[in-house]
């Protein structure tokens, strides 16, 4: 193996260090929050917003319309599979071998019985979707969430793991394998993908969106409870395994007084 | 169809719950927490797969949220501070104003619950409060993480978190944004609300 594929990678880690040294400093206020950029995510926010509007939505409903249900779920299966071996390499880099063997295991699965992708066969043997990013990994290497960002067109994200997509965005194993066009397949199907997401959930999504008073806190809100939970971060640092289950239910200690 | 799968140990649990209440009246179990959620849970069942309007169906949500949800003190909570210089008649409509509301935002969701069921899991005590796990399980998605959260003091849930996503949290956020569209005046919100 050549390190060819790593060196991008390693010149976009290395830009990216000094963002490593300030998403340690994010203090989050008394709600666990850390924002200090609020008045620029708002800024992004709004954007987004009005790029759903115009151009996301419209698009995802048209795919969602004209696409059968099961094609386009077939489409969203390829994109997952190809998307595996990323899983693989961060559950290795998170030492979580188990991890590692059961994605191989489901990529091989998907890619030969389920003829390509198209299907997923994986997930009634036994080998659900169990999807690692190096976001995780950098919370697995001890690194701490930062702030709360918006990525333009990506969305919610914290300091921690917009540096984790842009690795994962390098990392690609699939994409470096593939030439041209047939990373640009990828890409396609990975919008597609996103497409029958924001097809399939769009109650959920605009009732978020479009329906609250404060759309970004709501945002802000839903995106960090969901991806603490995920990681099962910890809320004291360097507190034992009970401490942290009975910090997490510290905001029900003062509902009754 | 029966959608609702009571285990044995749920009905083990429930009837533990039912023998040893007269001894432990004032106590709450972690037995008495999970055949509360059983309950609740048994009830939301029978309402998303009872054919009924999505209209009837909100109605009958507030009242499976009123028998097992701590309503008045979650209103009191979702306000934060301006609850304490409200009177008691402004904090009874705002109640009645956001019980109605959480029953139609939410029960506008549960139509994706249609044909799926929620299993009750387990029940760990966190201090004052217990968390009844439980997974949800609808056609054509993977399995999702659902907790309760019931507070011994009240002896009925007080929140409700789906894959960590807290919607006393949530609401907190919510209601405290429209507080401010109105100006800081609950009349006004719970008018808004309704």
């Amino acid at each position: 193996m050549t390190l060819s594929p790593l060196r991008p990678l390693l010149a976009k880690t290395s830009l990216f260090a000094g963002v490593i040294v300030l998403a340690g400093c994010a203090t989050p206020g008394p709600d666990g929050i850390a924002d200090p950029y609020e008045e620029v995510n708002r800024g992004w926010h709004d954007t987004n917003v009005a790029l759903d509007k115009a151009v996301i939505k419209p698009v995802s409903t048209a795919y969602g319309t004209v696409v059968p249900d099961p094609l386009r779920k077939g489409l969203s299966n390829v994109s997952d599979t190809l998307g595996i071996p990323g899983s693989v390499v961060n559950d290795v880099l998170q030492l979580r071998f188990g991890d590692a063997l059961h994605n191989t295991a489901r990529f091989a699965v998907n890619a030969t019985i389920g003829i390509g992708g198209l299907f997923d066969p994986a997930t009634g043997m036994g080998l659900e979707e169990r999807d690692a990013d190096f976001g995780e990994t950098l919370y697995t290497w001890g690194m701490g969430e930062g702030a709360y960002v918006v990525l333009p067109l990506y969305g919610p994200s914290t300091e921690r793991d917009s540096l984790g997509l842009l690795v994962d965005i390098a990392l690609d194993p699939v994409g470096n394998l593939l030439g041209n066009p047939e990373k640009g397949y990828k890409t396609g199907l990975k919008v597609a993908d996103l497409a029958d997401t924001r097809y399939r959930y769009s109650d959920l999504y605009e009732s978020v969106i479009y329906d609250s008073a404060d759309s970004y806190a709501q945002m802000r809100l839903t995106y960090l409870d969901n991806r603490r939970y995920e990681l099962g971060t910890p809320i004291v640092a360097g507190a034992g395994a009970a401490d942290q289950e009975a910090a997490a239910f510290d905001i029900y200690e003062d509902f009754y007084e | 169809m029966s959608d609702f799968a009571f285990t044995r140990r749920t009905v083990l649990g429930a009837l533990g719950a039912a023998l040893i209440l007269p001894q432990s009246a004032l106590a709450f179990s972690s037995a008495q927490a999970e055949s509360l959620i059983d309950k609740a849970v048994a009830d939301i069942n029978a309402i998303i797969n009872s054919g009924k309007s999505e209209a009837a169906m909100y109605v009958d949500f507030e009242k499976v949220l009123v028998r097992y949800a701590d309503m008045p003190n979650i209103a009191r909570s979702v306000l934060g501070p301006p609850a304490r210089s409200a009177s008691a008649a402004q904090l009874r409509s705002f109640t009645k104003a956001f019980q109605a509301y959480v029953a139609r935002k939410y029960g506008s969701r549960f139509r994706e619950f249609i044909g799926g069921r929620v299993e009750v899991n387990s029940t760990q005590k966190i201090n004052s409060i217990y968390d009844v796990r439980c997974t949800a399980v609808l056609k054509g998605e993977p399995p999702f993480a659902i907790s309760f959260i019931v507070h011994d003091k009240a002896g009925k849930f007080i929140d409700l978190q789906i894959e960590g996503i807290s919607l006393l949290k949530s609401e907190r956020s919510e209601i405290g944004a429209m507080l401010d569209k109105a100006g800081g005046n609950i009349d006004k919100l719970a008018a808004a609300l309704s």
